[in-house]
């Protein structure tokens, strides 16, 4: 091997050598990276896990509210009086998004009952907030939620409070209402949460 | 790094200990290192009371790694066992109960400190030139430690580490476009689960504890390259001992700072001994009682709110309406509020540093930062119906929770003390700075 002499460097062939080495490492780094990061993402086995949960209404009583898991969350079902249905249009005006415009449903429950049929509300028990689950308040006019609380839903974490089919009020943390998943009925009295297919 | 002969030099000690010092001197600079970073590192001889939590902080450091170690040695980061393995070491595991309250105590401790070290840094301009950097890796530090907070309060999986957890996933989802699908690559599954669990293991007892140690190791050479700051903010290597060359106004580290931070250290170990054994849980503070409760991902808490050191930010979080049909804001502006300490030494405009020789409007100012940061940490631990109601015939707020409306003004404080700060800090009268240190 000859010694290398300064002057013999060729400092353009040099910034060539480095900038594409550097270039080729970046990209093999790049490249490393993309199977790290996505070994992170959700594994085969939690993809599967979602299978639609079908629910018996004759569980619920009137008035009542049902809890099912589906993907992890909870989902409710709540079988609304007729007192609980003729309320709901009476405070359009206190409400964020009344017409549910912005909010997460279904085609066939953007109505103001936010149903197929409006004594059966099904939500995703899950506050559009940061994700904690509301309690269900149905008593009118609750004591530590005013006198004016028309009964529905209020959120421990950050005080949000909806209405009876889960619609938020202006002015709350939660920017738009709680979310509806696809559902279907089975029959009179079973549903099927996560399945809207027609068909058998 | 230059591999040039060394001289030889003289054995430190006689005897055997002295032959083996010279021995690894000659493979590694070990006098050298003892002598730059310990036995002739000057620090201004005026320390106070708030130097303490430099090495506070420190000495928590290290408890955590050792207590943290052992308890992975009896935990199981698995949805199934966790909870269950939690309650195995406080009953069956030989000193487990005291090994798990040091850690949980030493997390709340280790805040604390950093807190007081923090407001030093604040007090007496700490942060600024040349101590730019030094400050930036505190910062980092500080982000590291709450990640890493964050991570080991869902291991125990009781209710709060779960909805705690999904509460600060959820603010990543708030980010617009890209967010759900961070939130699901976070989680590892699309609600929290037991891979969630199994990964902020991981991240707990490997990544940060890396990122942290590295990022003190760089706060420790950063501070050694440009010499501590004092209470009177002036530089004491612009006074050199004519003789030595040495700073008049320094003294050696150690002894006299390593005497002064073991004083220190007992006084800390007292209180935290305390803690751990008379009040582990403080109260509901450093240990939430829905904890002790197993994780059930189908009800929330009927009060949830994060543990003490995160309250400020989670008050907030909370104070900020949502708009444009996002609640993206409050979580910018609670980003905000701690990135925003990244650009103190670019804010702060003063002559001199140290709040003694300060004028009037920084000293109010700091005063209104001090008081709007307590008062964010207790509104972010109670419901915001704790102070009542405004009345209805109020205009625009009318109706309003009035903890929600203090803690809005309060927010908008803090980040006056940071935004204002180019214009207060430049028109103020300030005093002058004495050419030696004072007492």
């Amino acid at each position: 091997m000859t010694a290398i002499v300064l002057n013999q460097v060729d400092p353009k062939k040099r910034r060539f050598l480095i900038a594409a080495s550097s270039v080729v490492g970046a990209g093999a780094a790049a490249a490393v990276a993309v199977p790290f990061v996505a070994s992170m993402l959700p594994s085969a086995r939690a993809v599967a896990a979602g299978a639609p949960v079908p629910v018996d209404l004759n569980k619920i009583e009137p008035g009542q509210l049902l809890t099912v898991e589906f993907r992890g969350a909870p989902h409710w079902v709540i079988k609304r009086t007729p007192e609980m249905v003729a309320q709901l249009d009476k405070h359009d005006a206190l409400l964020a998004d009344a017409k549910s415009d912005a909010s997460k449903q279904p085609e066939y429950a953007k109505n103001p009952s936010r149903s197929l049929k409006p004594e059966i509300l099904v939500l995703r028990g899950v506050c559009t907030h940061l994700g904690c689950s509301p309690t269900f308040r149905k008593e009118i006019g609750a004591a530590d939620l005013g006198a004016d609380w028309p009964g529905g839903f209020f959120c421990p974490c950050h005080q949000s409070k909806f209405d009876m089919s889960g619609r938020v009020f202006a002015g709350m943390p939660a920017p738009t209402n709680l979310s509806i998943p696809p559902y279907k009925f089975l029959s009179d009295t079973s549903l099927l949460i996560g399945d809207d297919s027609k068909g058998a | 790094m230059s591999n040039a002969p060394k001289p030889a030099i003289a054995p430190p000690i006689p005897g055997l200990v002295g032959d083996a010092i010279v021995w690894i001197d000659a493979r590694f600079p070990l006098v050298k290192l003892y002598k730059e970073q310990v036995a002739e590192y000057y620090a201004p001889k005026n320390f106070n009371f708030w130097y303490y939590f430099g090495s506070l902080a420190m000495l928590v450091l290290v408890m955590q790694i050792v207590t943290g170690i052992l308890l992975t040695m009896n935990y199981k980061p698995d949805a199934k066992f966790a909870f269950a393995s939690v309650e195995y070491i406080m009953r069956d595991v030989p000193w487990g109960w005291l090994i798990r309250y040091m850690h949980s105590t030493g997390a709340s401790l280790f805040f604390l400190v950093v807190y007081l070290h923090m407001m030093r840094g604040l007090m007496y301009g700490s942060y600024r030139k040349p101590r730019e950097l030094l400050w930036i890796f505190g910062c980092m530090i500080y982000l590291a430690l709450m990640a890493e907070a964050f991570f080991g309060y869902l291991l125990p999986w009781g209710q709060m580490s779960y909805w705690g957890a999904q509460v600060i996933i959820n603010l990543f989802g708030a980010i617009p476009i890209v967010g759900e699908d961070l939130a699901v690559w976070i989680r590892g599954d699309f609600s929290i689960s037991d891979a969630t669990l199994n990964r902020f293991f991981a991240f707990h007892v490997i990544a940060l504890p890396l990122v942290l140690l590295g990022l003190v190791a760089a706060h420790l050479v950063a501070l050694h390259e440009v010499g501590s700051n004092n209470p009177d903010g002036i530089e004491i290597n612009k006074t050199p001992d004519p003789k030595t060359g040495t700073p008049m106004d320094g003294i050696p580290f150690h002894p006299y700072y390593t005497v002064k931070d073991i004083f220190g250290v007992v006084v800390f170990l007292g209180v935290f001994s305390a803690i751990v054994f008379f009040a582990p849980e403080m109260g509901g503070y450093f240990l939430e009682a829905p904890n002790f409760i197993q994780a059930d991902p189908l009800k929330t808490p009927e009060h949830i709110a994060p543990v003490w050191y995160f309250t400020p930010f989670y008050a907030m979080l909370r104070a900020v309406p949502s708009m444009f049909g996002s609640q993206f804001p409050g979580v910018a502006v609670m980003g905000a509020a701690t990135m925003i300490l990244f650009l103190l030494p670019w804010l702060d405009r003063g002559k001199v540093k140290s709040i003694r020789y300060r004028g009037p409007i920084y000293k109010r100012f700091l005063t209104a930062f001090v008081i709007s940061f307590l008062v964010l940490g207790y509104l972010g631990v109670v419901p915001t119906t704790v102070w009542g109601q405004l009345s209805k015939g109020l205009p625009l707020i009318g109706g309003a929770d009035v903890a929600t409306i203090v803690a809005r003004v309060l927010t908008v404080v803090y980040f006056a003390f940071f935004i204002l700060m180019p214009w207060y800090t430049k028109v103020d009268k300030e005093k002058p700075e004495p050419e030696r240190v004072t007492f």
